[in-house]
Formats: structure tokens, sequence, C-alpha cells
């Protein structure tokens, strides 16, 4: 069936803000959409709140709202916009839960506007835990003995009935929010309260547990004629029991046998046809190991982030063939863009193995479990392609970034025998280095399979890299044995570290004998059909497919690696956008990353993808083969930063700001330089090795101080000392992340932060706005409210900012993208640090002030002047509009970590409210982040002593607008004494009015509590952040950030009064 | 590990490591795209004559599992894989690839850079090779590969005597051209008596035998060798019986009502052909193994008309012809390896008994 031609206006609702469960692969997925919409000449309707996103970008959709993702803000849109259609199978499980509500509250028949794709019924057969499992049961299909409950009671007899363990799964939460394994009825009451609370329609499914089988998921699509292909299937090395979103994932499966694996491959389509889906769909299985008993685990009736994995790992854009899908083509009538000669209705096959890891955020959360289980932790992933499974193993693991690149994890070898077997019981983030090092002690494959119930073919992959590992330790260096290593993913600093030898040598050693990366093509085909595809993979194979030749001169963009904590999708957005500028200069685009979930992964981007890790050696084996014109490492995030020197010495030329000048950004006594030239002030400061020194240098500043190690990413370790006490901790805690760089202990300065984003030709400045940031300084810039343009910053301040910008842009020969944050005191203006790249603001301010940021700084990057273009220099006009950035947080995925703002960067994630004024832009960031604002109600304040004084303005408004304030013995004096009426609780923790009581009870709107010092999990705030965060409700933990919400609550419009703001009309 | 080349026609070599027999060996070389199934793959007598190269580069990871084989025995000539598992792992796994290929004194080469040599035969079409050990004696060993060739192929993988398998309700009769077993699991399965006979057995004991049905099963080779079954063929299409050919039978049931068949130039081997049914425009992903097609222009458009095609270069998948109870299909309902999606296909056949 061609396209339907009644579709002419599709609206495509995003995912919003980045969070645990739901990252980039819904940008990747929802751009490849508005791409292909708008190739088939339809006009697109865009809303997403999430503004680092590529799908919101000017030329991605027709009209863009950048607007938070509730019923009530998308109605509003489709009524200013009358769309036809809504795709909403591209947008994660909340683009999918906005069109479901619609869509059953006849609202969409009421407006005549058609759900593309899957029809509501589909959805809700898959997504309904009964009428799923209802379905099953007609079509034959196993499920998991299991039953829904809506009460706690009702879960505990079925559990009684079938017997613990049991799962709990809540209805229409994602990443598995709230759910969890019991193995006691007193787990089980817990998890089964919490679940059912988070659930949206208050349902839990409680399940027998299978723990042990294994876990195995197909993609499936299905087209409006009925015809069903898998793209791929996927094999879990964690058996069932951990999120598949925190397990390590290879594809194709690896034990199955052709009988396992069609039977799981009919079964998945036989489920697909019965739900009806059209579009893409994810299925998971459970696979008892020993016959060939199964049970579904789960269907997603959406693009998922396997999907995105999925198409990274064959090649096939599941995305892009489900948008098309959705608007009447069938898969026969889909060309494969891959070979450009067969088409979309075909099964992909691979001829190399596919690995994924998660990317973890424990090292931000020190207290935080890190157990894994069914509710998912990890806040990205990496995927690795090689032709065997340890190289392919062993690339995932260096593309982490965790300072370790094989399966040797130092601090291991500390434990003992018995320690160690121990640790193979839990199941947690290291559980493959605890699995090397006990076969590296003489654990057998088979003790450690009964143990772990990890399938023996995995652990025997495992035992192969131990074995390559004690004969590199234990042998001479032959060729032949590094020849092996190297097959079996050894980089050359791991052999050297093995052999004892220099990697020099064993450099030379491979160039002399010809052992050399050769690149391979991802084709779909297994080389059957010729491909066009630039899209490859190193091997130690000969024969090398990426020497396509070209007259075009090569730039090598480097991409950002795993979303992270501090390092998000922002760093893709810059990837993506350098790339398309360097293609309209006309060079050839080389792009190198390791991340599946991102756009610039996707092999329609860059004239050519390399799919490897970040690693200065992974990087110089494509170097060898391109010979590229340059490299530009400032739009890459740190990832890309570290891997500078490493380029400078194999000769590629850095493009844009110098090495040199980067370095004297980073370094600490070379920028105290570069401030002293431009006359500019910071904070006071040095640096120390030892608890003594600091302490010497904090009492000469005089307290508080901001203590941080050197050289780590988003504010990792940092945290502000009161006392010779705060310093003792702080330290031995850095100490255990970096021992070997200084650590930086400097002046704390209490003011007002500001950020600047500017680009710089080495004469002039171009900066396209100032932004101020409400809270104070001590919280993290990527913590905070961020507001575009400064709504309290005076003209002396701001031209100050603009000088020293000026002045620093030029003193460090800016080429390209530069980013400062100021603190502004008194009218004091402080440098705070500069980082010559790109930031996490640029998507934001780009699309707030209509500036194609990035294309500028490219283009200044090959000597285009800023003077020449029709930006103009300096300050770039202010906007009318007013843009706030407002943080989202992943806090509930993370038991135990604690919630208050600090040094350290802790959001996943970021949504914009704009608006024409600050009130209105405020209320809509606070709702598109998930804070509802409160009009009238109970407040809890608990505060520490020194922000009683500051706390007192704010509770007197609450108060006197009919707020109740609860608060706590010391706070409730406070208060009282100054005349404002307060609850006290006397006991935080006992009787009928603690705190867990009334917050469960759902009696208290929100928390204002600022934390006392110091990290540990046992304090009577720590436990307050965290029940506030598994009741759903809002903690401020910064009184700005409570002021802030002050303002939105005094704004007299509703969500449904505020206006919303097509941002390419801006 | 004792080192082992492949050199082709062409003297382009291969480099690897012996596995299996220690033997060396002349077939002709073609690869399979399938990611699981190399058992069946091994065990089916279409391969006869044939080297085999896996594109999917780990092989042995669940073992060898018995219940599994498409036949009584291995009749590849070689296989070519790029790594060979250590350690298999299934709950059925009964021993490993290495000592399997050495009971069934079938020789292999591992370490071999699969990919690059798919993408040779791709490019210069399917082509004869050696696996030897040693290569001091290049121009012998091409010589020896150049006068390579398999006839009467069928004739071999045929088993010689009759067989009978289930004891269903309908009775049918099969055609041993090298059959593979699912195709008699999945009559049998269906509630029927299948009766095999070899490749050379007359219409006429057929015709005399009271059979419901008839198939053509698959085989190996150049179908215009069997002149024999053609023959007959011709006589079984003229009786009322009705008859499914797959693969093989439907290249011999096509030469049997006067179409011609060519050779392809690398063959379709894998588990995920598209192929459309014209009749309703659906597709279906098929399991395929062939170096041979049905020429379209070769069909008379009175006695034959297409049933499917091949999505991805528009050969004939299908037939069904006009006035008869007959249908053939190119590729394998019966897959093992490969998708069930068609096993729909004998449902088909036991409806028009």
């Amino acid at each position: 069936m061609p396209k339907n031609k009644q579709i002419k206006k599709v609206l495509v609702i995003g995912s919003g803000p980045i969070i645990i469960g739901q990252a980039a692969e819904f940008d990747y997925a929802g751009t490849q959409a508005c791409v292909e919409l708008k190739k088939e000449g339809l006009e697109v309707v865009l809303v997403n709140s999430n503004p680092a996103t590529i799908m919101t970008d000017k030329n991605m959709a027709d009209k863009i709202y950048i607007e938070p993702l509730t019923v009530k803000t998308v109605k509003k849109i489709i009524e200013k916009e009358n769309p036809d259609s809504i795709l909403p199978n591209l947008g994660g499980q909340t683009g999918l839960n906005i069109a479901m509500e619609l869509a059953e509250s006849g609202y969409l028949d009421e407006k005549k506007v058609k759900l593309l794709g899957t029809s509501p019924e589909g959805i809700k057969n898959a997504e309904d835990r009964q009428a799923f499992k209802d379905m099953m049961e007609s079509i034959n299909e196993p499920c998991i003995a299991s039953k829904v409950v809506t009460d706690l009671q009702s879960g505990l007899n079925f559990a009684r009935e079938i017997g613990l363990p049991v799962i709990i799964r809540p209805a229409y939460t994602l990443g598995g929010t709230g759910g969890g394994i019991a193995y006691t009825e007193a787990q089980f009451n817990e998890i089964c309260e919490s679940g059912l609370r988070l659930s949206r329609v208050h349902q839990v499914l409680v399940e027998k547990c299978i723990s042990g089988w294994k876990e195995v998921e197909y993609e499936v699509i299905r087209d409006s004629k009925g015809n069903c292909i898998t793209v791929c299937n996927m094999e879990n090395i964690d058996p069932v029991g951990v999120h598949t979103g925190d397990s390590i994932v290879v594809a194709p499966s690896q034990t199955l046998s052709d009988k396992e694996y069609q039977m799981l491959r009919s079964s998945a389509i036989k489920i697909i046809s019965a739900l009806k889906i059209e579009g893409g769909c994810n299925i998971q299985f459970a696979l008892n190991p020993n016959s060939f008993e199964y049970a579904v685990i789960e269907v997603n009736p959406r693009v998922s982030r396997s999907s995105a994995l999925a198409s990274k790992a064959t090649g096939y854009p599941i995305a892009k063939v489900a948008a098309k899908i959705a608007i009447g083509y069938t898969l026969d009538e889909i060309k494969n863009a891959v070979t450009g000669k067969t088409y979309a209705c075909f099964e992909p096959v691979l001829d190399y193995v596919v690995v994924k890891i998660p990317k973890w955020p424990f090292s931000k959360f020190l207290t935080a479990d890190r157990d894994l289980g069914t509710q998912m932790k990890a806040t990205g992933e990496v995927m690795a392609i090689a032709p065997t499974l340890e190289a392919g193993l062993m690339k995932a693991i260096r593309s982490l970034e965790e300072n370790i690149d094989s399966l040797i994890l130092p601090k291991l070898n500390l434990y003992s025998k018995e320690e160690i077997r121990e640790e193979l019981k839990k199941v947690n983030n290291e559980r493959i280095w605890v699995i090397a090092e006990n076969l590296r002690r003489g654990m057998t494959i088979e003790q450690i399979h009964e143990i772990t119930k990890i399938d023996k073919f995995f652990i025997s992959k495992i035992n192969n890299l131990i074995n390559i590992e004690k004969e590199l330790q234990s042998s001479k260096l032959d060729v032949n044995l590094i020849k092996k290593a190297k097959k079996y993913g050894y980089t050359d600093k791991v052999i050297a570290n093995l052999t004892k030898a220099r990697v020099e040598e064993i450099k030379k050693i491979r160039e002399e004998n010809n052992i050399i990366a050769n690149f391979k093509m991802v084709d779909t085909c297994a080389a059957e059909f010729e491909a066009k595809t630039p899209y490859y993979y190193s091997s130690y194979d000969d024969d090398n497919e990426a020497d396509r030749k070209t007259d075009k001169k090569k730039v090598v963009v480097l991409g950002s690696g795993p979303i992270r904590i501090g390092q998000g999708i922002e760093f893709d957005y810059c990837s993506v956008h350098a790339v398309w500028a360097l293609k309209r200069k006309g060079f050839e685009t080389i792009i190198i990353n390791n991340n599946p979930e991102t756009v610039s992964t996707d092999f329609d981007i860059a004239d050519k993808l390399y799919f490897e890790p970040l690693t200065p050696e992974d990087v110089e084996n494509i170097i060898n083969v391109e010979k590229p014109y340059g490299a530009i490492v400032q739009f890459g995030g740190q990832t890309a930063i570290k891997l500078t020197r490493a380029l400078k010495d194999m000769g590629v030329k850095i493009l844009g700001t110098s090495e040199e000048n980067m370095d004297r950004a980073e370094d600490r006594e070379l920028f105290d330089q570069v401030l002293n030239n431009c006359n500019i002030t910071r904070p006071q400061g040095g640096t120390v090795y030892t608890v003594t020194e600091a302490k010497e240098i904090a009492n000469k500043l005089g307290y508080p101080v901001l203590v941080r190690p050197s050289y780590v990413l988003g504010g990792q370790g940092m945290a502000i000392a009161y006392d010779d006490l705060d310093i003792e901790k702080l330290i031995q805690e850095i100490n255990k992340i970096a021992q070997e760089h200084p650590i930086l202990v400097d002046k704390y300065i209490m003011g007002k932060e500001i950020e600047v984003d500017a680009i710089c030709d080495g004469e002039d400045v171009l900066i396209p706005g100032i932004m101020e940031l409400l809270e104070r300084t001590g919280v993290h810039s990527g913590d905070s409210i961020s507001v575009y343009p400064t709504q309290n910053v005076n003209k002396e301040s701001a031209d100050k900012i603009v000088e020293y910008t000026k002045l620093l842009a030029k003193e460090l020969n800016v080429i390209g993208m530069m980013n400062i944050q100021f603190i502004l005191q008194n009218n004091e203006v402080y440098i705070i640090e500069v980082n010559p790249r790109s930031s996490r603001t640029v998507p934001y301010i780009s699309k707030v002030t209509n500036l194609p940021v990035i294309d500028i700084a490219t283009r200044v990057i090959f000597g285009e002047k800023l003077k020449d273009m029709e930006y103009g220099t300096g300050v770039y006009k202010r906007s009318e509009y007013v843009a706030i950035k407002m943080p989202v947080f992943s806090f509930e995925k993370i038991k135990n970590a604690d919630t208050s703002l600090g040094p350290e960067m802790k959001s996943t994630g970021e949504v914009l409210g704009v608006a024409k004024n600050f009130t209105d832009a405020i209320v809509k960031a606070f709702i598109a982040s998930g804070v509802s604002i409160p009009k009238q109600g109970n407040i809890l304040i608990t505060v520490r002593d020194k922000d009683k004084e500051e706390v007192l303005p704010l509770a007197r408004k609450l108060y006197n607008r009919g707020f109740k304030i609860y608060a706590t013995k010391g706070t409730s004096i406070f208060l009282r004494d100054n005349g404002i009426e307060t609850h006290v609780l006397e006991k935080i923790w006992e009787g009928a009015e603690s705190i867990p009581n009334l917050v469960e009870a759902g009696k208290i709107n929100f928390i204002i509590n600022t934390p006392t010092k110091g990290k540990e999990s046992s304090r009577d705030g720590f436990k307050i952040r965290r029940l506030a965060v598994e009741c759903k409700i809002p903690c401020f933990t910064s009184l700005d950030t409570a002021n802030a919400l002050y303002e939105a609550i005094e704004d007299t419009k509703s969500e449904e009064e505020i206006e919303v703001v097509d941002i390419t009309e801006i | 590990m004792k080192k082992g080349y492949l050199v082709l026609e062409n003297g382009e070599i291969f480099e690897g490591n012996r596995i299996g027999s220690e033997r060396d060996t002349v077939c002709e070389v073609v690869f399979n795209t399938s990611m699981t199934g190399y058992l069946e793959i091994f065990t089916d007598p279409s391969y006869a004559g044939q080297g085999v190269a896996l594109t999917y580069p780990l092989i042995g990871n669940y073992g060898i599992i018995t219940n599994d084989v498409e036949s009584r025995k291995m009749w590849i000539k070689a296989i070519f894989i790029h790594e060979l598992a250590e350690l298999e792992s299934n709950f059925r796994a009964e021993t490993n690839l290495n000592d399997y290929l050495k009971d069934n004194d079938i020789p292999g080469l591992m370490n071999v850079n699969t990919r690059k040599l798919t993408k040779l035969l791709r490019d210069s079409g399917t082509m004869r090779g050696k696996l030897v050990s040693d290569i001091s004696n290049l121009q012998n060993i091409i010589k020896e590969i150049k006068e390579y060739t398999f006839p009467n192929v069928v004739g071999e993988v045929s088993n010689k005597h009759i067989r009978e398998f289930g004891e269903g309700k309908n009775k049918i009769a099969l055609i041993d051209f090298g059959c593979k077993e699912n195709i008699i699991r999945s009559l049998v399965n269906r509630n029927c008596t299948v009766t095999v006979f070899p490749q050379d057995i007359s219409a006429e004991t057929i015709l005399e035998g009271n059979f419901n049905g008839i198939v053509l099963s698959n085989g190996p080779g150049d179908p215009e060798d069997c002149k024999i079954a053609i023959d007959n063929i011709k006589k079984l299409y003229k009786s009322d019986i009705p008859i499914m050919g797959i693969c093989l039978g439907h290249q011999l049931m096509a030469l049997a009502t006067g179409a011609t068949t060519a050779k392809l130039k690398y063959g379709h081997r894998g588990p995920n052909h598209p192929v459309k049914e014209l009749k309703t425009g659906k597709i279906c992903i098929t399991s395929q193994n062939h170096g041979y097609y049905v020429k379209e222009d070769s069909i008379n458009k009175d006695i034959a008309e297409v049933s499917y095609v091949n999505v991805n270069d528009g050969t004939i998948e299908g037939l069904n012809y006009k006035g008869k109870n007959i249908f053939t299909v190119q590729f394998h309902p019966e897959a093992c390896p490969g998708p069930q999606d068609c096993a729909y296909l004998f449902d088909e056949f036991l409806a028009k008994l």
C-alpha cells in the first residue's frame, strides 16, 4: 500500500528529558522519523520538552514546540495546529502514554485526529498487564505465572500461592520504575507498596520469579498488510532478573541452536501479528536453559532502547522504517538504505558480534546501591562491534571510559580468595570483573556458572581472555602471541603492561609484522550484496574495506561516547551539527563514536562512521587508514578533549583552538598566568596532595572552601568544606577515586553564577547570550536552573562579563567555541573556569537565539571571520522570549543516592520553558520537569541552622498565601519566634505525625530541606530526601530553587492559559 | 595448530588452521549467511559436492545435537569458518563440532577471513577450490581444481531404499533427490504416511501405489543432470495426483514441463530471503539454498504461472501449474535452518488431496 494521501500534517511527540530508562535513543528515533516524514512532503509539528535534542532543531520539523509533555499542553498544541494525525510510537513511553490518554478520553476522535501506526487497542493489549496476559493466553503463548493486583493484600495472597521469590512490575512505568524481586514477605510488602504508588493506573503485576533463565529479545517490524520481519535477536549475558537495560547484551544470540532461535522468532511473529502492531516492536523472552520451555516477559509496542541498539547492531534503520509504515507504506515498498538494492522487507544477518555494556552512574553516587535488578539504573550504554566476542567485550569495556581497559579491576587484587568468591554472589556493575578475577584464581567455568547462572559459553569467552592474559604475563614477547592478543581485543597498552614491555615496543613489533587493524563494513547482509554504507568496525583480519577514494579533504569529528551524568546528549547535538557544517563546507566527514543511542552513530549523518572506542589506540587505527586533514575535538565533550594530545602526537592537525591553549585553560598554574595577563580575578586557592596541606591552605583562605580533584568531569568528587573535619572527609573520598592528580582547594565565594558560551575567530567574539543561574555558586551549573536572557544582572556587570570573555578568548587564542563560568558578587566579577570547547548549554542557547552556533563555530574553525557573517560580533541581540533550562534528575531509579544539590552534578537531563515573560517560562519549566505547582497546601521545612535566617522570607510568603507549614523542631522554633505559625513535628520518624506518614498520605506538597554536611546516609536529612523521592514529591535542597518555585506559585495563569510557543517563529 | 589453505580456481589463497579430518579435498565453494543452524546445513544433502563458508564468525557455540541432523550423514565436502567455539554450551549438546567433523571424516579450516571469501564469491561467482595443507605445488592443485566436476550427485545422496514414515491418513509419495528430513517430519506431523522413494524410482511404481499426493524433494547439483527423474516427472504431471515440489523438485517439474534452468552467479544460501506471493502481495521470509533457478522467459504461460518471486533479485520462487493440482517452490518451507514462516505450504498441499 503506498502512502496514505489523507495524511498531511503530523504531530510527533518526543520523549522529554533524558532520564534513566529513556535516553538519547528517542532523539535518534524521533530525528529519523521527522526526516522521513518531511521527505514525504508532510507538514511536521513537533513537541518535546528537551532542548538538547536534534529533533527540536529548526530544520527537523515545520513547527517546533519545546513545551511540557503533558496532556494539557499537547491538547493546546493540537488545537492551535490542527494536525490530522499523531505519530505516537517513536517518543518512548512518555510519548505513547500521552497519545493513549488523548485517544482513550475520546479527545482524538472529537478533534478528528488519527493515531498513526498501531491502534490504541493494540497498544493497550501490549501495555496493560491483564489485557496482555489474556491475549497471550488466547494465542497459546506462554506467560509467566502472574496476576495483576491493585492492592497489597491480594498481591501477598497470590505471592503465597505461587511461592516466593516473586517479581513485582508496576504497570505503565518506564525502565521498570518501582519494580523488584521479593525473596521475603517483608520485601514483598515494601516493593509492592511503592510499585502501586508509582503506577499511573495503580496496578502491579506479581509474577513467578524465573531468575536463571536466559533472557532473549527480538526486534520485530510489521506493516499494515501483515508482513513481519525480525530485525535482530539479542541475548543477555546476565540471566533473567537483571533489567535488560542493565544487562550486558550480545547480538545475535550465541547459545541458541536454530531450533530455539526459530521457536522464539515464530512466537515473536505470532505475537506482533496478534497485537496488530504497525511499526516496530520489542519482545522479551525468558528461555529455560534446560529445555524448550519459554515465556514471554514483555512486549514494547513501540520503538525502544533495544530497537536503537538493534538498528546500530545491524544497520537496519528501524525508526525510519516504522515512520514509513505509519504513513501507509508496506515493507516491500521501502528500500534498504544500506544496500540500495534490497528492500526493507528482509532480515539482516550479521557477520560479526555486537556487545553492549551499560554505563552506570555509581561513581557519581557513592552512597547508592550498586546492585542490579529489575529497576534499570544505567544512564547510557556503549556498543562494540568485532569479529570475536572477546574483542567485542574488550572494546566495549574501554568505550565505557572508566579508566579500565581490560578485565583487570585493580581493587579486586586486594580481596582474599574467600572474599572474591563471596563477591560472585552479588549481581552488580562489577560482575564481569569479579568473574574474571575468580577465573584468574582458579575457579572453574562450571563453578562460576553454578553461582551466577551465566551461560558457560560466555564464561568460557571470559576465560579465553584470562588465558591470553596469563600467556602474556608468562611468555616472552612473541609475534604470534601478540597477533592472538590483538585478535581478541587487547590494546598495546594492556599487552605492554602484562608483558612488562613498553607500548612503543609492542607497536613496533606489530608494525614490522603487519599486525594492523583493518576495517570491515556493517552491511546488513553479511557481504551477500554489495553495500554502500560507510559504516565500519575494526578487526585484525586482513582486507581493509574502508579505503574508499575521495578527492575531498577529510575531517574527523570525535563523538562523546556514552550518555552519563555531566556529559549527555548535548554533545551529540554538537557533534552532529559540526558534521553537517563540515559537509556544507565540502569536507569528507568522519565520525568516531560508540554510543548506539545517538543520532551521530546513524550511518546517514557523516560520510563515514567508525563504531569504535574513543581511546588513543583505537583512534590511531582509524587515523592510519584515513589520513585526515585534521580533527575537531571541541564538540565531543571531555571524551574528545582528552584525546587532543594523543591526536597531536599522531601528527593530526587539531582544528580550532590549539592543544597548547586548551592546556592553558585546563592546567591550574598556566591558567593563573592567563588570568594575570588579562588582569582578571578568580577565587584564591592552591593545589595540594595531602590533608595537612589542604587544611593549611583552607585556613589561610578562610572557610568555606571548595575542594575538588583535578581532571574530572561534571564536578565529580567536588564539595564545599566548612571546617577541618570536612576537609579530612572530603580528601579521603577523593583519594578513593583519583590518587595521582593534585587536589584543588579554592576560596568559596557565594554569589550569582553566570554562564557564557562564545564563538571566537581569533579576532572577534560572538556571544549568543549571557545566562544567569538561579542557584548560587556551590550548585553545579548543570544542576542549576539557567535563565536566558539574564534577569538580575546590571549593565555594568554584563559589560564586564563581555569584556572578560573577549579578553580570555584573545589571550587563549580560542578558535571556535568556548564556555566560561563567572561568579557575580557585589558587582565584582570572578571567574570560575574557562572551557575552550562546546558546552551543554549550546543546544539550548542556539534554539532560543535562533543562532546556528555550531555551524558558525565550525566555519570559524576553517578561517571564516565573524565580521564577514551576518550575525555580527559582541553580544547577540537579546531575545524577546525568556527561556529557562531546568535540570531533571533520576533519583527514584537509584536507591540510596543522595539528592541534595552541590558542586557535583547529579541531573541526567533537562527541559526548557519558553515564554514571553519570566514567570510563565518558569511555570512551564517546572511543569515540564515534573514538578507540580501547588496553589495551596502543606509544606515541610527543615533547614540547617545557617539557612534559617534565609528561609524566613520564603516561609513568610508561603504562610501569607495560606500554606500550612510543617517544620522540624529547630526550624519550627525559629519560624515561630519570627511570627510564622508552624505545625511542629516533635518526632521525625515516630507516631501518627511522623514525616513518613505525612508524606506517604500525600499530605505534603513539597519539602524544603537544606543538607547538613557529610555524606552519611544515616542522617535524618538524607532519609527525608529519599522519602520524598520514593513518594514522588519535590524536595528542594537549595533555597534558590524553592524561591524560583514560589515565583511559579505566584503566577496567576494556569497551564492551560499560558501560550504555547512555536520556536521556529522566534 | 596445523596450517591449512583454501586454494581457489582463480589462484586466490585463503589461509587458516585445519580442523576436523586431515584429508585434503576438492569442492565447489559456496557461502551461507545463516547465523544459526550449522548442523542442519552440514547435513543437508543439497550441499553434496560443495564446501561451505559460513559468514557468521562464531561456529560451534551450541555443539552437536544429533536430533537436529537433516539426513543420515554430512554431505558437505569441507567447511570454512572464522572461529570454532572452544566450549559448546546447550542443554542438548552431545559433542563438539571438531570431534564431529573428525568422526565424519570431513575436513575444515578455521581462522579464515570468511567475509573476504564471501565478497570474492559474490563478485566473481561461485568457484571451485581445494582445501590443502601444503601449497608448494600450486599448479597441480589448480589443475586438479579445474578438473573437478560432480556428476550424478543426486544419485549419490538419494537413499537407495524405499522407506516409510508415520501412520497418518494421507498417503504421500516423496521422491528423495537429497531430501531434508524435516520435509518428512513436516508431513508426518500433519497426519501423513510418507513413503520415501529413491530418485530413480519409476513413475509407474508411484502411480500404482495409491498415493494421495506426491512430494518432489530438494537436492543438490544441476537439475539438467537428472534425466531419469525429469522423464518420470513428465509422467507424474499427466496424472491427477496433487504434487508439491521443493527446491530441486521445483526445478525438475519446470524442466519436465518444458521450461529451462540456469545457474545463479553465487546462489541464494541463507535464512533471510524475502519472497512475495503474487496473489496476495504478502511477503514471507524464507530459508534458501540453491545455485540454479528457473528462467522466467522459458515458462509456457499456458502451463504454469509464477506464484512467488524473490524480492531482492526478482527470480522465480514458485510456480502454480494451470489445470493441475501442482505447485512448486524454490525456497524451503521445511526451514531447518531458518524461518518457519512458510510451513503453511504443507497445509495448503494437504488441503489439495
